[in-house]
């Protein structure tokens, strides 16, 4: 599959660049021709119930999985770019394993040359500054095994990144993260696409954190894929469908809330948000403070 | 097992015994304790062990053929490593019911052979020599070999340090790096084959473990950096394995109804040494554990408040 890894500079204006991906895994058919462009400093939210195939996507688009057919280009990685950044879901280090966070993310720009690795001083100034970018300088010197899933999220998106990445690949960089760290890696991929220019092609189960910074939204389902302005995927009809249980989209005080609806029958799921919702916060008193600019 | 040892007079380091001891010993130990390392966090200390004893194989059958046993002991080594990256023991990480199954099945062929040794052959001394090892009585003709051997274990330990750490932190992360994963498999397994083996002939089969996994561990608890603590657990295994043999020598001049065998002296030391750090560092914890509390305890907290997500799904 030679013809997987060409430059990504034969398909104009795309940094990314998938034709019609099969990807058939123990007799199963995974992906059914998913075809994708992602344009330089383009934010692609992936989503899709379990088992849809964003991982097997993602591991597709990234080169370590070889589809069954069909072709990808992607960034290479060369003296001006660190071509593909990838952040997998966790790593199963053993608690003991002594790999602090500073030396994965050394291993970010040179993990893949033989040998023992000596650094300079202005190899570990990058180091630091791109553990301070993911706000993961306060446990640089921890183990990464010892890491709760949040702290080793932040060190493997600073692993990601410090190799200046034309290109970032992201399985679940949300997950464990609380809430106000989610924002702060949300808010900081959001400023790197516009500042280098960073595609970014991002999994979350938790839509809400990226409906703000989303260009576009790729949804599978079935096998294929299926391409959306976040406006037109983030309806309750659409993703109750893609999702196969009822799931409410609210809009309030100019934000998008995407909620699991458990109780509810999809009854009112074509509705705007109900009168009374609305109302109730304003009776606990909450909107004035909060709710004035918007 | 101390009854054939000729303990030379002249003193300790005089010894040709000793000092065939001290050299055989401390290169086997110096790699062994830096492979150990990498054995930890690669998570295949149990692999180490399977090693070890499907290395017994060899090491028996050696006596058999009259081949020196250290030929024995590496050769059935090598072949164990290449045949469990051709089962796939690697990536079957954490099926250790496969390894298990294996590795009985090793030592069952070496209690086989152990037996033929001492009934066709006339090797009354293979079993205590295989499984407790033979610093005392080893062949000073293979001080070259092994010595060879360990250097090799080392120039692959070596070449694919980066590899290693970027495989076992998470191998699609180590693949799009460009790394040669299922290369920098098959060099580990080809190291930790040859310092478990070359343990084996010194300190045993069933003991090449303590070797490989206790220095390694108790220099895990003393530092958090890799390059470090890979040249800490060498050190610590060089010790023990040196005042191994020391005491075992001295053991000889003091007139109790037995000696102490040099296999366990090593042994011993290298559980004490790690006892001690344990009980060290646990102490040194409590102590210092008011002061991390904290500092840890600022944790980012901001914007909790205005970001609250709910998850769906």
């Amino acid at each position: 599959m030679t013809h997987s890894t060409q430059e990504w500079n034969d398909v104009p204006g795309a940094v990314l660049s998938a034709r019609d991906i099969r990807v058939t895994l123990s007799g199963k058919l995974i992906l059914d021709g998913v075809d994708l462009d992602v344009a330089p400093g383009e934010f692609v939210g992936l989503i899709g119930a379990n088992g849809a195939g964003k991982t097997t996507l993602l591991r597709s688009l990234l080169g370590v999985l070889k589809p069954t057919s069909g072709t990808v280009e992607r960034p290479r990685r060369d003296a001006r770019t660190g071509g593909v950044g990838y952040l997998p879901q966790k790593v199963a280090l053993d608690v003991d394993a002594p790999l602090r966070a500073r030396d994965v993310v050394a291993l970010g720009l040179d993990g893949g040359r033989p040998g023992i690795p000596l650094h300079r001083r202005a190899t570990r100034k990058r180091v630091d500054e791109t553990l301070d970018a993911v706000n993961a300088l306060s446990f640089a010197e921890q183990r990464i095994g010892e890491m709760s899933g949040g702290q080793q999220q932040r060190v493997l998106l600073a692993h990601a990144l410090i190799s200046d990445p034309a290109l970032l690949l992201l399985d679940e960089p949300l997950a464990n993260l609380d809430p106000a760290s989610a924002y702060d890696i949300v808010t900081l991929l959001d400023r790197l696409r516009r500042t280098h220019r960073v595609a970014i092609v991002i999994t979350a189960h938790d839509m809400n954190l990226l409906l703000p910074v989303m260009d576009r939204i790729v949804y599978l389902a079935g096998g294929r894929a299926v391409t959306g302005s976040p406006e037109a995927v983030v309806r309750s009809d659409v993703l109750t469908r893609l999702y196969g249980r009822p799931i409410r989209v609210i809009r309030a005080e100019g934000r998008v809330m995407v909620i699991a609806d458990d109780a509810g029958i999809p009854d009112e799921v074509h509705h705007e948000l109900p009168a009374e919702v609305a109302g109730a916060s304003g009776s606990s008193g909450l909107s004035g403070s909060s709710g004035g600019g918007l | 097992m101390g009854s054939d040892v000729a303990v030379a007079s002249g003193g300790f380091l005089a010894s040709p015994t000793v000092q065939t001891a001290l050299i055989l010993g401390g290169f086997v130990a110096a790699v062994t304790g830096i492979v150990g390392v990498f054995t930890v966090v690669r998570g295949q200390s149990f692999a180490g062990h399977a090693l070890a004893d499907l290395g017994s194989v060899g090491g028996a059958g050696a006596f058999l053929v009259s081949i020196n046993q250290v030929w024995g002991f590496v050769g059935a080594g090598i072949i164990a490593a290449l045949l469990m990256e051709l089962i796939g023991v690697q990536r079957l990480k954490g099926r250790d019911v496969t390894t298990g199954v294996v590795l009985s099945l090793g030592m069952g062929v070496t209690a086989l052979f152990l037996y033929w040794d001492t009934t066709i052959g006339s090797s009354s001394n293979a079993a205590v020599s295989v499984l407790f090892g033979s610093l005392f009585v080893v062949n000073p003709a293979v001080i070259g070999p092994v010595i060879g051997l360990s250097i090799a274990s080392l120039v692959l330990i070596v070449a694919a340090y980066r590899w290693l750490l970027m495989s076992s932190l998470d191998t699609d992360l180590a693949t799009a790096r460009g790394v040669p994963v299922r290369l920098t498999g098959i060099m580990f397994l080809i190291a930790l084959a040859l310092a478990v083996e070359l343990s084996s002939l010194t300190i045993g089969a069933i003991l090449s473990t303590a070797l490989l996994i206790g220095p390694a561990a108790t220099a895990l608890l003393l530092t958090r950096r890799f390059g470090l603590a890979a040249l800490l657990s060498a050190a610590i295994a060089v010790a023990t394995t040196w005042v191994g043999v020391w005491v075992s020598y001295e053991s000889y001049n003091w007139g109790g109804p037995t000696n102490w065998p040099v296999s366990f002296c090593i042994v011993a030391l290298i559980f004490l040494t790690y006892l001690a750090v344990r009980i060290g560092a646990h102490i040194h914890s409590r102590r210092l554990k008011p002061a991390t509390e904290a500092s840890a305890a600022p944790a980012v907290a901001k914007d909790a408040g205005r970001h609250v997500a709910e998850v769906m799904g």
